[in-house]
């Protein structure tokens, strides 16, 4: 098969979907790689080194449309490019078919196969081709660098000769793959990094990235993010409130917020508003990353940088993996390979379009004249859902009190019957055994008794030696059998004697075994 | 004889050995509460040569002092990974010493009954006992020695199986004879005829069926039940030893007898019901053998189970600041204390926090782990019991699991179908990174798919645990 990159033509569009590297390697699934002249330029790769890595660069795009049967993209295509694909052909890129349904049906009109990477599942196996993990993941440090570009301060908190520097004040606000990127990236610049986020199970994650989870004290049903694949969902208006108090109490605080909240499929939720902008220091720095869908901060403008009359600037920017488009275009290019890996299982060149496959099913939105978009939920869960977690609830002191009083009449009562049966039975056996035996009977159930008060506080480490001794002082019964020996009979004197012997290598073996094991206990 | 000093050195010995259990409640006091015990042993055996029924002086203080030396010889050679074989052992010894002593007290009693009342008034020692005997008290004589036999021989045949399997010269898994417990149940109801039989008649045929018959219990339980339940069978073993010394104080009329059996008899029965607490599962289940049936297919376990080298490990363990170590039945096998001591010393001369957590049923014996670290000279400080450390793993760069496996297996909380759902578990996975050394891929003991083995932050270490640390030593630095 051939497969083809053409020169991105979005404006501002850097990234390209094939570099030299991943050329080699789709080589070495049998296919054969097309690029158009300067698809690369932007990004730092030059037409020699597609050459040189054995790729053939064709002059325009016309052609390469035609020559190839794979075209790789990165941006959707617009209406001039879709009306190139051809019958049969196979587009791989970024689709949003959710948003753009007259692309959508125009791919289809042109009979080819789309295969969205934005719609490839999140799952463990394709991981290795979701490309918007991996374009968040530059989002996110790209955010941060943008910040401190825009920031007229150091990250990290210093001392030195000239005075001292207080550390910058982070906020981030979503914590999926954008923003745990930049929890990194910012604590690793020194920063002192807050991370806020709707799923809670995420503070674990945030925490291991080394930002402080702010918490909402919220008592509401806390979001599952196994449920929705692993997004955050809409919460609910009272929720929402709460987390616009906490936030309006830290924007006076923070040097820098770095928004990240987005609802699949939905516009970006407004979390930072034009108060709190207001609240904030000269000099502070947004930089909202959805600004593509809206903005969570209310003053966003998108596709630019402002500054607010009370001097803090809020940079709305939609382009960030572009701007950094050599690692960009590498990642994504990566992504793209794997799919090609998984399209083609057997090496040999041969496209084999498999709709039976989770990844490539989910992923795929017009295929043999049909649209398969939306594709039915995968067969295997996202993320094992997360199991209700058992709280134990908070009591008040008069809760605790009436549960203590309960625990304790309920005891009362349980030892109250366990002596009325014991008596009871006691009297019955006094009844009809002879005084004798009674007296017999009443050093065994004390004894008992002793030993169960006096066994419980017995160490848990020391319960080898109270075994060797209990076995040593079980040879008690060495008793019986001198009472015995002094008898007659030659038998019973036989008996006794093997029943001494057998106790007697019980005393000293049982105690010798214990005072070894004792003696090896040791303090440090 | 003086019955007033026999009976006053009786108490105090009573004291004694109470003293002596009570003791063992920290691991300083309880060096002091072995002598304690010795103290009590020593006084009770003078007494009884000194008090009434005793005869036979020097041959009693011969059989003493060589059983003495035979013990003491044994007690010094054997290694403390075989304590659990030698607990076993000498728990056999009890019991068959109960089965004589039962059936001496059987012959004297036919004896005396047989003699008229001018040879009863002059008999002396243990037949006079029997002679002021009334009648009701004679038929409860003959159930309190049924049942000291009885319990004697299921004791002795159970050690004896417990010893062969726990010493490997009996085959570990659980297996029962064709029939199962029916043959047990058998055994038991003709016991139980057997009790009535003699207690109408008195003659010893119903005893000896008896007898056999308890041997069989004894043998064919133990051997139904598998090594992974051996803590608790060892210490319901010694529960029984102590129970058959009660019941033969009670046919002797030795109260001191009945103190000491009933204090090791709950001793017995308290450690078994901790240690199947520790497993979550009923006393009945684990001495009727086997695992609990399962109620539907377990969890399946996806992912693969990673190796790594010494290398590997020890440049974790340079890095890490603190350290779990988990023992299991695996280190006593492999005799790799010594090398576990060594490594901690040298990870805690560098700074590094490495502490031990022991679970209630690691290894073979209650408290097995504990012995052997001690052994190996690790501070019993640093070694935790699974309540005080299990909410630490989390904070835990580097756990290591030597030899253990169904204490760390996550399914007991994750799998409802599982075995040991339920049972509590070491959550060790909980940790930065585990290192689990193991000898090869299988199962283990139990057959139980360890999910622990195939997560993300486990690693897998195989080969001989001892060859595999000794390896691991010179690479800490």
């Amino acid at each position: 098969m051939k497969i083809g990159a053409p020169k991105e033509i979005f404006a501002g569009e850097n990234r390209v979907a094939m570099t030299p590297e991943s050329a080699l390697q789709l080589k070495k699934l049998g296919h054969e790689c097309y690029v158009e002249s300067g698809a690369g330029q932007a990004a730092g790769f030059s037409d020699a080194a597609y050459e040189a890595a054995g790729v053939t660069v064709v002059k325009t795009a016309a052609a390469l449309f035609k020559a190839v049967d794979v075209v790789a993209k990165v941006r959707p295509p617009t209406e001039s490019e879709a009306k190139r694909l051809a019958e049969g052909q196979t587009l791989i890129s970024f689709f949003y078919p959710a948003q753009s349904k007259d692309l959508l049906e125009l791919a289809n009109k042109q009979g080819a196969t789309v295969i969205a990477m934005d719609m490839v599942p999140r799952i463990s196996r394709a991981q290795k081709m979701d490309a918007l993990s991996s374009m968040a993941n530059i989002a996110g440090y790209r955010a941060v660098i943008e910040a401190g570009n825009n920031f007229g301060r150091f990250f990290t908190g210093q001392v030195t000769a000239a005075g001292k520097v207080p550390p910058a004040k982070v906020l981030i606000i979503g914590a999926g793959v954008a923003g745990l990127a930049a929890i990194g990236t910012s604590t690793s610049l020194g920063a002192i990094t807050y991370a806020f986020d709707v799923r809670p199970e995420v503070a674990e994650q945030i925490e291991s990235m080394g930002a402080e989870f702010v918490y909402l004290d919220f008592a509401e049903q806390t979001q599952d993010g196994a449920a929705t694949g692993g997004y955050a969902a809409p919460s609910s208006p009272e929720f929402r409130e709460a987390q616009l108090k906490k936030f309006r109490e830290l924007a006076p605080e923070m040097d820098i917020v770095i928004s990240t909240a987005l609802i699949p499929g939905r516009d970006a939720p407004v979390l930072w508003t034009k108060d709190m902008v207001e609240a904030m220091k000269p000099g502070s720095v947004i930089v909202d990353l959805a600004a593509e869908r809206g903005g969570n901060c209310e003053l966003t403008v998108k596709d630019e940088k402002i500054v607010t009359p009370n001097g803090v600037t809020i940079v709305g920017y939609t382009d960030f993996p572009s701007r950094m488009a050599a690692q960009a275009s590498t990642l994504y290019s990566t992504n793209i390979r794997h799919m090609m890996t998984d399209l083609t299982p057997a090496k040999d060149g041969v496209v084999n379009h498999n709709m039976e496959d989770d990844v490539i099913r989910g992923a795929t939105v017009t295929h043999k004249g049909e649209i398969t978009f939306p594709p039915p939920p995968p067969k295997i869960q996202a993320i094992a859902a997360a199991k209700p977690k058992e709280k134990a609830k908070e009591l008040t002191p008069e809760e605790r009190r009436a549960q203590e009083v309960a625990a304790f009449k309920a005891q009362t009562r349980s030892q109250v019957t366990l002596l009325a049966v014991g008596g009871a039975l006691m009297l019955l056996a006094g009844l009809y055994a002879p005084a004798s035996f009674m007296s017999h009977f009443i050093v065994f159930v004390l004894s008992v008794f002793v030993g169960f008060q006096v066994i419980w506080n017995v160490s848990h480490s020391l319960h080898t030696p109270l075994m060797a001794v209990t076995n040593a002082i079980s040879s008690i019964i060495i008793l019986g059998a001198l009472m015995q020996i002094g008898s007659g009979s030659f038998l019973v004197i036989l008996l006794a004697a093997l029943s001494v012997f057998m106790a007697g290598i019980n005393i000293f073996g049982g105690f010798m075994v214990t005072r070894r094991m004792l003696a090896m206990f040791q303090k440090s | 004889m003086d019955y007033g000093f026999t009976t006053s050195a009786y108490v105090v010995a009573a004291v004694l050995f109470i003293l002596s259990l009570g003791g063992l409640s920290g691991q300083e006091s309880a060096k002091r509460a072995v002598w304690y015990g010795i103290a009590g042993m020593a006084l009770a055996v003078l007494a009884t040569l000194y008090g009434p029924g005793a005869g036979l002086w020097w041959l009693s203080l011969l059989l003493v002092a060589g059983g003495g030396i035979l013990g003491w010889i044994v007690a010094q050679r054997v290694q403390m990974t075989e304590m659990p074989q030698l607990v076993a052992a000498m728990h056999s010894l009890v019991g068959l010493a109960a089965v004589f002593i039962g059936y001496n007290a059987h012959l004297e009693a036919a004896h005396v009954s047989g003699l008229d009342e001018t040879a009863r008034a002059a008999l002396t020692g243990f037949g006079a006992v029997l002679a002021h005997k009334a009648p009701v008290e004679l038929s409860i004589l003959r159930v309190e020695l049924f049942l000291g036999i009885f319990i004697g021989a299921v004791t002795f045949t159970g050690s004896v199986i417990a010893y062969g399997k726990l010493a490997g010269k009996v085959d570990g898994k659980a297996k029962k004879l064709p029939g199962g417990h029916l043959l047990n149940i058998v055994a038991a109801v003709l016991s139980v005829v057997c009790l009535f039989w003699y207690f109408s008649t008195g003659g010893i045929l119903p005893l000896v069926l008896m007898t056999l018959a308890a041997l069989f219990i004894g043998y064919h339980l133990i051997m139904g039940i598998g090594g992974a339940d051996m803590p608790v069978v060892v210490s319901m073993l010694n529960s029984y030893s102590g129970w058959a010394a009660a019941a033969i104080g009670f046919s002797l009329s030795n109260d001191l007898l009945i103190v000491v059996g009933a204090l090791v008899g709950s001793s017995g029965a308290i450690l078994s019901y901790i240690m199947c607490k520790a497993m979550n599962r009923s006393f009945i289940s684990v001495i009727l053998g086997g695992f609990g049936n399962t109620t539907g297919p377990q969890m399946e376990v996806t992912g693969e189970q990673i190796a790594i080298d010494a290398e590997g490990v020890a440049a974790a363990l340079n890095e890490a600041d603190s350290v779990i170590i988990i023992p299991g039945y695996g280190m006593a096998v492999a005799q790799a204390q010594q090398s576990v001591s060594e490594l901690t010393r040298k990870l805690r001369a560098k700074g590094k926090n490495v502490r031990f957590a022991i679970h209630p049923v690691a290894g073979r014996l209650p408290g097995h782990m504990n012995v052997l670290l001690a052994e190996a000279k690790v501070p019993y400080d640093i070694v935790l019991e699974m309540d005080e450390i299990n909410e630490d793993f989390p904070e835990t760069d580097v756990a290591i699991v030597i030899g253990s496996n169904d204490i760390v297996n996550p399914a007991a909380q994750e799998d409802p179908n599982s075995p040991i759902a339920g049972m509590p578990v070491l959550e060790c996975w909980k940790a930065k990174q585990v290192f689990v050394s193991k000898r090869g891929q299988g199962t283990g003991y139990s057959g139980i798919e360890n999910p622990l083995f195939y997560k993300d932050n486990t690693r897998m270490f195989y080969g001989d645990a001892k060859k595999s640390l000794d390896s691991l030593l010179p690479m800490i630095d």
